[in-house]
């Protein structure tokens, strides 16, 4: 089954492509709320479907302030 | 076949949704947008006016960069202020300065650094450890207040903005609000006036803006920002706050929104009274000048003499 990676923090996961960028969030028990998705430097919503061998980093964008 | 999210406005591949405002907006729509909500900020609650010059508190961080950007992008006249705190972990204060210093020359802005440990003789954190109970989170944020009105003051600046956004203001509200903080509660607002002659006017223009809109922003323009979090900022109850706020939004889209802006409607009906204590005209500290409600020396003058 192809898979892709999606990196956040120091820590990677493989995950199935084909699902969303969200589904994918929500497997990793983050929530949605507090990342953003980047592929190849670019912004994806959380709706894009992942590509097989995609590199989807997860930015969080919650800071102490 | 797959479904695409597309802008609202142009049709193009979405980069966000944001259901609280009904909207779903490629990156050139969200630069616009953001920029939009920014300048609505500005002229709803009067932060400044284009004939004003003003000094951008900035961290390295997205959201005081992204500000800076904006307010270039808008026109105004700005200048950024990087304190330098002395945080080492992992060369913290020293990366974050890199950062706010690229992006200044990157840009042709001009940015003004303060080194504390070089100013002062001591860094925030020595300081806040010969401080009895002095937490490091108050005592630098004791530092940053007055560096940044000596600052504003020496500089001739009309005002201090500051990157806060709409989820930093309704988690400190939500804060405020389980303690009944009734003082904080009366004095949150996106302007607080110079009631001083050496005390700078504080603006906050992205009060409108939520973080995950700022981050995106900051994302799209490619601002390299500090992603590190500050080692200090660890468990602190802000960020607690706004994982609590985040989880309600999840359920219903806009209420951080409408906690955050119900809450200034209802300041400025009058619904919060003040407790008297910010009509009292402060003081002058005999020893920086600046001003004080305790006595002959002010706050942060006590905590130096205290480390010296």
């Amino acid at each position: 089954m192809a898979e892709a990676t999606i990196l956040y923090h120091d820590q990677s996961w493989r995950v199935r492509s084909g699902m969303t960028v969200r589904d994918a969030i929500l497997k990793l028990e983050l929530d949605p709320q507090t990342v953003l998705a980047v592929r190849d430097k670019r912004l994806i919503n959380e709706e894009t479907l992942i590509q097989p061998e995609d590199e989807i980093r997860l930015v969080n964008v919650i800071s102490g302030g | 076949m797959s479904h695409v999210m597309r802008c609202t406005q142009c049709g193009a591949e979405a980069v966000i949704n944001m259901p609280q405002h009904r909207l779903k907006l490629c990156g050139e729509h969200l630069v616009a947008w953001a920029a939009k909500m920014t300048q609505k900020a500005i002229d709803r609650y009067g932060l400044f006016t284009r004939d004003e010059r003003i000094l951008v508190a900035v961290s390295g961080g997205k959201d005081s960069l992204a500000l800076w950007d904006i307010l270039q992008q808008l026109d105004y006249a700005s200048e950024g202020l990087y304190i330098h705190l002395g945080i080492d972990h992992e060369g913290y204060s020293d990366v974050s300065q890199e950062a706010a210093q690229r992006f200044a020359d990157e840009r042709g802005l001009t940015l003004h650094v303060l080194n504390v440990q070089a100013a002062y003789g001591k860094s925030v954190i020595e300081a806040a450890r010969r401080r009895r109970g002095g937490r490091t989170c108050s005592v630098c944020g004791l530092v940053k207040r007055h560096i940044m009105n000596r600052m504003a003051y020496e500089g001739g600046f009309a005002a201090i903005a500051t990157g806060h956004n709409l989820d930093d203001e309704a988690a400190v509200l939500l804060m405020n609000t389980l303690h009944w903080e009734g003082r904080y509660l009366s004095r949150q607002a996106p302007l607080l006036p110079a009631i001083h002659p050496r005390l700078a006017r504080k603006v906050k223009p992205l009060v409108l803006l939520y973080e995950r809109e700022m981050a995106a922003y900051a994302l799209v323009r490619q601002i390299d920002y500090v992603m590190q979090e500050c080692p200090y900022a660890q468990g602190a109850s802000s960020i607690y706050a706004k994982g609590i706020l985040n989880q309600i939004e999840s359920q219903s889209p806009g209420s951080k929104h409408q906690f955050y802006l119900g809450f200034l409607r209802a300041r400025e009906s009058g619904l919060i009274a003040s407790d008297g204590a910010a009509d009292v005209p402060p003081e002058t500290c005999a020893r920086c000048g600046q001003p004080t409600t305790a006595g002959d020396l002010c706050a942060f003058c006590r905590l130096w003499e205290m480390a010296e």
